[in-house]
């Protein structure tokens, strides 16, 4: 016989009565990726709040925020390719678009949603290009020659700058924006739709899922952009006190501080009324479900109650939801504050994830017995490393990763004050 | 026409890149089949697979042409509902291959029937066994006394 | 040729390529002449009175269907109820009952016969749906019901999201150990297709196990099935199970 795993094995602990073949099946990984797509769409509400609702106090927030949001959904499909058993498959499910699986339906919403993202950073951003492929032309060298060629593509031939041009792109980017809330929420939604549409999944079941996963993807989502902004303007800070000696044109530190402080106040005003959304959709649930006791609530409430429930009332709901929101309405918020809130909010999320694709699987279907997920720490095998600790990390930094690279092509962190890109 | 409208053509190539590798990758028995949109698509050649796959345990009928003295001992037995293969472990292509099967003759395989469990409303409650198994001659295989073939008293070695 | 002609002549492909690889339906005539084709249905019968909880199903499927024989999973098992005087329902399937029941032992508890009110065992298998919920969920297709209602996987184009095993009530579905794409219980198909009855039930001694095909009214499984009181499990997820029990007991999981 050749040599054989069984996925699942390593990292599953059963107790009292559980069917021979049941595993976490869905371990890690599978709480990154709603968790991925989550930021995605709440990164691009952000920057919609500004394109189509004419928020002007996220104007800054608007750019930095769409690029990230591609940046986070270039990410989003590998934790995806990373818990399937087979990741080169992966790409099938483009050829069997089909809406009758959720997670078919990928195929198609993610690739719209994608496209949406990309073109409408392609309408931010042409001028830009158009300016590059012109301002490279001067420069010598195989480097300017490729970087041209790759500004050129990137216009899609269109160098068009006449003001009725501009005009007219910032009219498509507004129509862009606007479709792209629905697109992101369904996006959402539909991983709400394939947790929530699991019928033998007593945990999972509920109509409320995919809405409680978008209000709770716009939280995640605001929370990432806010504090990713508040680290890079502390960078930033930080070189303007280092270089202001030596190069009197850049941003003053004291600008800088007061841009930042005020948008972070503003912004986090969204974060709030998102949050108190997300948190009555999730207590509406468990009171339905207590209410209502149908035959899966023993079982239910032995999980919620009794096994997970530092994970779901400490963990989730006190350190992620109530602590946060706290601080967040206490008055005179600082920035320090605000990065530590909206810290807690994203762990708030994660463990939100965690306790649904782990929580879902922690009883049996059997309704005696339950299941352990015992993370793997030190990987000695792909299995170990994809489905544990480490391959959790690999995904939450790639993003990252990406935003660096795109960054590079496409400058989007803010230009408050005098630099100028 | 105006330049709002390049994007439009790149989604076009996307979608035009997908169509033809999936004329090239997926079968050309692809496709939604029975009953209709909701539960339909698959490859129909797979079935195939499936047909052809190699059964390996080939029944009493098959033992008996070569082996007809057991398959009348048994089948004279209170074993008689008991198929060869059970213990003597799938035919495959025996003789051919496995030249030789490889017999089970442990006390845990007579042990799945013969360790009595008194439950009440389960046929096990009826079959003569041990209720304790360890008291009786333990560490010994039963098929060293017992003719599993003829599992009765007069029929011991 | 221009950039925007070769653009047109790409989209112009794309939308002729759409047309015939992915929307082609059916005629609904077709549809239904292959609907109608099979003459079969199969359906399974288990008679809870009559298993010992030998466990030779167990070891005559992995072998004859090439699951590692040692890999915790396996296409059926057999689970074990007792139920006891104080209420207490214990149940068990040490390694899906691959090497029988040969231990009072259930669940930890050594139990004093006198204590017990009922005890029995349950043959699991697929059921074999006929609104299968792993097919609905199957993103890629490579899960499918066949004219016989049987439903395959097709090991060539299943990707491993493991959706399918999320969306049985019936924890049939696993990984193969070696494969490592969906595996899941077949009736045997290539034995029953083929004049000859399943490893399982085959290898059973009590018969507690039947296979038949529902749409012959003289098959003596359709009789029992039609004519006796025979109860299915978790109808309540609407998947219309096929394989059918006698002696069902409410605290069978």
């Amino acid at each position: 016989m050749h040599t054989w795993y069984v996925h699942g094995l390593e990292w599953t602990r059963k107790e009292l009565f559980v069917y021979p073949n049941e595993y976490i099946y869905w371990s890690i990984q599978i709480v990154m990726y709603p968790l991925m797509t989550g930021l995605v769409a709440g990164a691009f509400v952000l920057s919609s709040l500004y394109h189509v609702f004419g928020q002007k106090d996220l104007k800054d927030m608007a750019k930095f925020a769409l690029v990230f949001s591609f940046a986070l959904l270039l990410g989003a499909p590998i934790p995806l390719m990373l818990h399937l058993q087979h990741p080169l498959r992966g790409f099938f499910i483009f050829f069997t678009p089909h809406f009758t699986s959720a997670i078919s339906a990928f195929g198609i919403v993610y690739m719209t949603y994608a496209l949406i993202v990309a073109f409408e950073i392609w309408f931010v951003y042409r001028v830009f290009f158009v300016q590059q492929v012109h301002a490279l032309e001067k420069k010598e060298g195989m480097g300017a020659f490729l970087k041209r060629l790759m500004y050129r593509v990137f216009t899609l031939g269109a160098y068009d700058l006449s003001e009725k041009a501009v005009a007219k792109d910032k009219k498509v980017i507004k129509i862009l924006a606007g479709v792209g809330v629905p697109v992101a929420a369904f996006l959402h939604g539909y991983a709400g739709f394939i947790f929530g549409s699991v019928k033998a999944n007593a945990l999972w079941m509920t109509p409320l899922m995919p809405v409680i996963f978008i209000m709770s993807a716009v939280v995640s989502g605001v929370a990432l952009c806010m504090l990713t902004y508040i680290v890079i303007m502390e960078w930033k800070k930080f070189r303007a006190v280092k270089a202001r000696s030596t190069t009197p044109g850049m941003a003053r530190y004291e600008q800088l501080k007061g841009a930042e402080a005020d948008l972070i106040r503003k912004t986090s005003r969204y974060l709030i009324f998102f949050m108190i959304f997300a948190f009555s959709l999730e207590l509406l649930d468990l009171i339905f479900r207590g209410y209502t006791a149908v035959k899966n609530w023993d079982i239910l409430r032995s999980v919620i109650y009794q096994r997970d429930y530092v994970d779901i009332f400490v963990k989730q709901y006190l350190i992620g939801n109530i602590i946060p929101f706290l601080l967040l309405i206490w008055p005179r918020l600082t920035v320090r504050r605000a990065a530590f809130a909206t810290a807690l909010v994203l762990f708030g999320v994660y463990m939100m994830r965690y306790n649904v694709v782990i929580g879902g699987q922690s009883f049996s279907l059997t309704f005696a017995g339950f299941m352990d997920y015992v993370m793997p720490v030190i990987p000695h095998n792909m299995e170990t490393f994809k489905e544990g600790l480490l391959g959790a990390l690999t995904v939450a930094i790639l993003p990252f990763i990406f935003f660096y690279f795109i960054n590079k092509v496409i400058p989007a962190v803010p230009q408050s004050g005098g630099e100028k890109a | 026409m105006s330049h709002t409208w390049k994007p439009v053509f790149v989604v076009l190539a996307i979608l035009a890149a997908i169509f033809i590798a999936r004329t090239i990758i997926v079968p050309p028995k692809f496709g939604i089949w029975e009953s209709g949109y909701m539960y339909g698509w698959h490859n129909k050649a797979n079935e195939q697979f499936w047909l052809n796959y190699k059964a390996k345990y080939k029944g009493r009928d098959y033992c008996n042409g070569c082996h007809p003295d057991k398959y009348s001992a048994i089948m004279n037995s209170p074993h008689a509902i008991i198929q060869c293969e059970d213990c003597h472990g799938p035919a495959i292509d025996h003789p051919d291959n496995p030249p030789k099967l490889a017999i089970d003759k442990s006390r845990a395989l007579c042990l799945r029937c013969h360790v009595k469990l008194p439950y009440p409303t389960s046929h096990r409650n009826d079959l003569p066994g041990f209720l304790n198994p360890d008291e009786h001659n333990p560490g010994i295989e039963c098929v060293s006394c017992h003719n599993p073939h003829s599992p009765v008293l007069g029929g011991m070695r | 040729m221009n950039r925007r002609k070769f653009l047109k002549i790409i989209g112009g492909m794309a939308a002729g390529a759409g047309a015939i690889g992915t929307f082609r339906f059916l005629a609904p005539g077709e549809a239904e002449a292959l609907i109608k084709s099979s003459n079969i249905r199969w359906a399974f019968l288990v008679d809870t009175y009559k298993c010992v909880g030998c466990g030779m199903c167990v070891k005559a499927c992995k072998l004859e269907n090439g699951i590692p024989y040692d890999a915790p999973v396996t296409r059926t098992w057999v689970e074990r109820y007792v139920i006891l005087k104080d209420g207490d329902v214990l149940a068990d399937t040490p390694k899906g009952a691959r090497d029988g029941f040969t231990s009072p032992v259930t669940e930890g508890r050594q139990v004093n016969p006198a204590d017990i009110d009922k005890a029995f065992f349950v043959p699991k298998l697929c059921n074999q749906c006929d609104k299968p919920p792993c097919v609905q969920v199957c993103p890629v297709g490579a899960t499918y019901r066949t004219a016989q209602g049987i439903v395959l996987v097709d090991r060539t184009w299943c990707i491993g999201c493991g959706y399918c095993i999320m969306a049985c009530p019936y924890g049939v579905r696993f990984f193969h150990p070696v494969y490592h794409t969906a595996e899941k219980c077949t009736f045997c198909y290539h034995r029953i297709n083929h004049g000859m009855t399943t490893a399982c039930v085959q290898a059973c001694p009590f018969d507690a196990r039947k296979i038949g095909n529902l749409k012959d009214p003289n098959d003596p499984v359709t009789k029992v099935i039609m004519t006796e009181r025979v109860a299915v499990l978790k109808d309540e997820y609407g998947t219309k199970p096929q394989v059918y029990y006698i002696g069902l007991d409410r605290n069978v999981r």
